[in-house]
């Protein structure tokens, strides 16, 4: 880097405690963004400008030497020019370009599941003990039938496809690509022992996902990548992606370094070639082409495979939704404005989409005002970080939510909002061999089952504390729910009561 | 992954203050790591003593200092008796005796456990079995 007047300043100082350091250099063999060099002399450089804060070094360091602080230099700032807004500008006046993220919008916006509270039984109801009464977290997703038709006892109904879940929580979807095959296949591994699904993203299928495809969500995107018949018929849900939280509008674009043999064999795609998503897709212009894809799909796939579509929450999220549900989707997944990316125009992604919580309180109040919510079920996403957040959406009408954040960072992730760079030192967001190696899914599978076990857990706890012994018995119970500093109108659309009321 | 973290913590196992620290900056004569890394980024193996069925360093001791256990299978060096030839280190065909003031060797920690390289390898690289002659 030059120094010269229009400095930006590095972003972190590397710290190297002289006293602890043993010059081992596993910092430096460890660094893919060469912030730590080997000297000749043995003795080790910092190159803070190069530091991106995922903690790598810091974790392996044998002696605990190294510590990452934030670079003291201080801006001018004040409540309105931000040091952040003032950096951006510089930035761009010296690049002329867009500005790109990584990763959920991290403004102060409010964050709704924590404004609002839980309920719990008193005397007047009996809480009841997970640990020693049965407590039914499993869950069936897809289009349930209006009623069911008895004939001599036995129902004559035709049943929709159905397909199970033991616990209401999936993997989002976070394409082969953007995201290392080990990465994929440890959420395949984790999703098939806990029995729940994982999400291929737009990117295809790599083969060696075949044997996990009994819980594979595989997307159609508007690029199309690595979509045919078999490929449609490998997966237990087949989800059309319309737009995702963290950049509603805008389709995806992994840049053609990211995309060796490995990648473009399964994108179907030359190797080098950037791929780009279109922003629409170019067939579906409104509800009705929309139908005919979710159409074609199901045709394709003899009417076996459950059809899901995913939008981005948005301003009219609620009329979208009643259209996916009239145009034959058996899903709808709502993605919220905090959920992540790989990259996004920073602009997008911190100033579009509105908050998960009020999408789904109102597409599901309007999916049941008008008599649709049995005929589909409704997945949220879009930064689900604990289990409390998992019952508040269940209370709030949905059926299950999609974690992608949270299962990153089971994987090692450390959210440093570089995974655009393709040089993640946890072998997540990167092809490069020399570091997917440091992602071994039969070791890291466990870890991400365990997150999937251990919010089950605490999401029995709590439908225990409320009384309730099935999760179906929590899906849109918002009387469980109370708001905490709520305005009349914010009440209103979540459909619940203040705290006190 | 090539961090050479065996390496450091073989070298604090065999060092009198079992400390990192200490083990790197202060003792005197330093500790000897047994194992070390070949390789690079892309592909690294960590090389240490096989404790071979038939030993070729236990057949060139001059002094039968070098020894193998036969009840454990373990190969190791007697300080007591080693006269720091080296002959046991040209005849390893791993390349695995590391030269001091006698010959250096792994010793499996003594059996005391699970030896420090694998304790603390980050990525589950090292792994610990008795496999018979195929390991």
């Amino acid at each position: 880097m030059d120094y010269n007047i229009n400095l930006l300043p590095p972003k972190f100082l590397i710290q190297r405690d002289k006293d602890r350091c043993i010059k081992c250099g596993a910092c430096a063999r460890q660094c893919a963004n060469e912030a730590h060099v080997i000297q000749l002399d043995g003795s080790i450089k910092a190159i803070d400008e190069r530091c991106v804060d995922c903690m790598r070094c810091v974790s392996i360091c044998p002696t605990r030497a190294i510590r990452i602080e934030e670079y003291p230099v201080k801006f001018r700032e004040s409540a309105n020019w931000t040091e952040e807004a003032i950096l951006e500008v510089y930035k761009q006046a010296e690049t002329g370009g867009v500005l790109l993220s990584a990763m959920g919008n991290p403004k102060p916006f409010p964050v709704y599941w924590d404004k609002m509270l839980l309920n719990a039984s008193q005397v007047t109801n009996p809480s009841i003990d997970p640990l020693r009464e049965p407590m039914v977290t499993t869950l069936m997703l897809c289009r349930k039938p209006a009623r069911l038709e008895l004939v001599d006892g036995k129902v004559v109904t035709e049943i929709p496809p159905q397909v199970k879940l033991n616990v209401p929580i999936m993997f989002s979807a976070m394409s082969f690509g953007s995201i290392s095959l080990n990465a994929q296949k440890s959420l395949a591994m984790a999703a098939e022992e806990v029995g729940t699904l994982f999400n291929t993203g737009e990117g295809g299928m790599h083969r060696e996902l075949y044997p996990y495809q009994d819980h594979a969500v595989v997307q159609v995107a508007s690029g199309r990548f690595g979509v045919y018949k078999e490929y449609l018929e490998r997966a237990k849900i087949i989800e059309i992606k319309i737009g995702q939280g963290a950049k509603p509008g805008i389709g995806g674009h992994l840049p053609g370094e990211k995309v060796d043999s490995e990648v473009s064999q399964t994108r179907m795609i030359p190797e080098g070639a950037d791929a780009i998503s279109p922003a629409p897709h170019h067939d579906i212009y409104s509800i009705e082409d929309l139908r005919q894809l979710i159409y074609s799909i199901k045709e394709v796939t003899d009417y076996k495979k459950p059809v899901s579509v995913k939008i981005a929450a948005v301003h009219n999220s609620a009329a979208i939704a009643s259209g996916i549900a009239r145009a034959g989707a058996d899903i709808i997944v709502v993605d919220g404005f905090r959920g992540g990316t790989g990259a996004a125009p920073t602009r997008i992604r911190d100033n579009v989409g509105i908050p998960i919580e009020l999408a789904l309180a109102s597409i599901d109040q309007r999916l049941r005002d008008e008599g649709l919510r049995n005929t589909v079920s409704l997945v949220v996403a879009g930064s689900l970080r604990n289990s409390a957040d998992v019952v508040k959406a269940i209370a709030l009408g949905a059926d299950a939510v999609y974690i992608a954040t949270a299962a990153l960072l089971t994987l090692g992730c450390h959210l440093c909002r570089t995974c655009n760079t393709g040089k993640c030192n946890w072998g997540i967001a990167t092809q490069k061999p020399e570091l997917t190696k440091r992602l071994i899914p039969e070791v890291m599978y466990k870890r991400a089952a365990n997150l999937l076990r251990a919010w089950n857990h605490e999401i029995q706890e709590m439908m225990g504390g409320m009384g309730i012994n099935s999760i179906e018995s929590l899906r849109g119970n918002r009387a469980m729910l109370r708001g905490v500093g709520l305005t009349q109108k914010e009440l209103e659309i979540l459909g619940i009561a203040h705290a006190g009321e | 992954m090539d961090c050479k973290l065996c390496e450091v913590y073989c070298k604090t196992a065999h060092s009198k203050s079992k400390d990192v620290i200490k083990a790197y900056k202060e003792e005197f004569p330093e500790p000897v790591a047994r194992i070390r890394v070949e390789g690079g980024k892309l592909l690294s193996v960590a090389v240490s003593c096989r404790h071979c069925e038939e030993p070729a360093c236990v057949e060139a001791c001059i002094t039968g200092a070098m020894t193998k256990n036969p009840e454990t299978g373990l190969v190791i060096n007697d300080p007591e008796r080693c006269v720091g030839c080296m002959t046991c280190a040209v005849a390893c065909p791993y390349g695995c005796i590391k030269v001091g003031d006698i010959a250096l060797k792994c010793d499996l920690c003594d059996l005391s456990g699970v030896p420090a390289c694998v304790e603390h390898c980050p990525n589950n690289a090292l792994i610990y079995v008795e496999g018979g002659s195929e390991k």
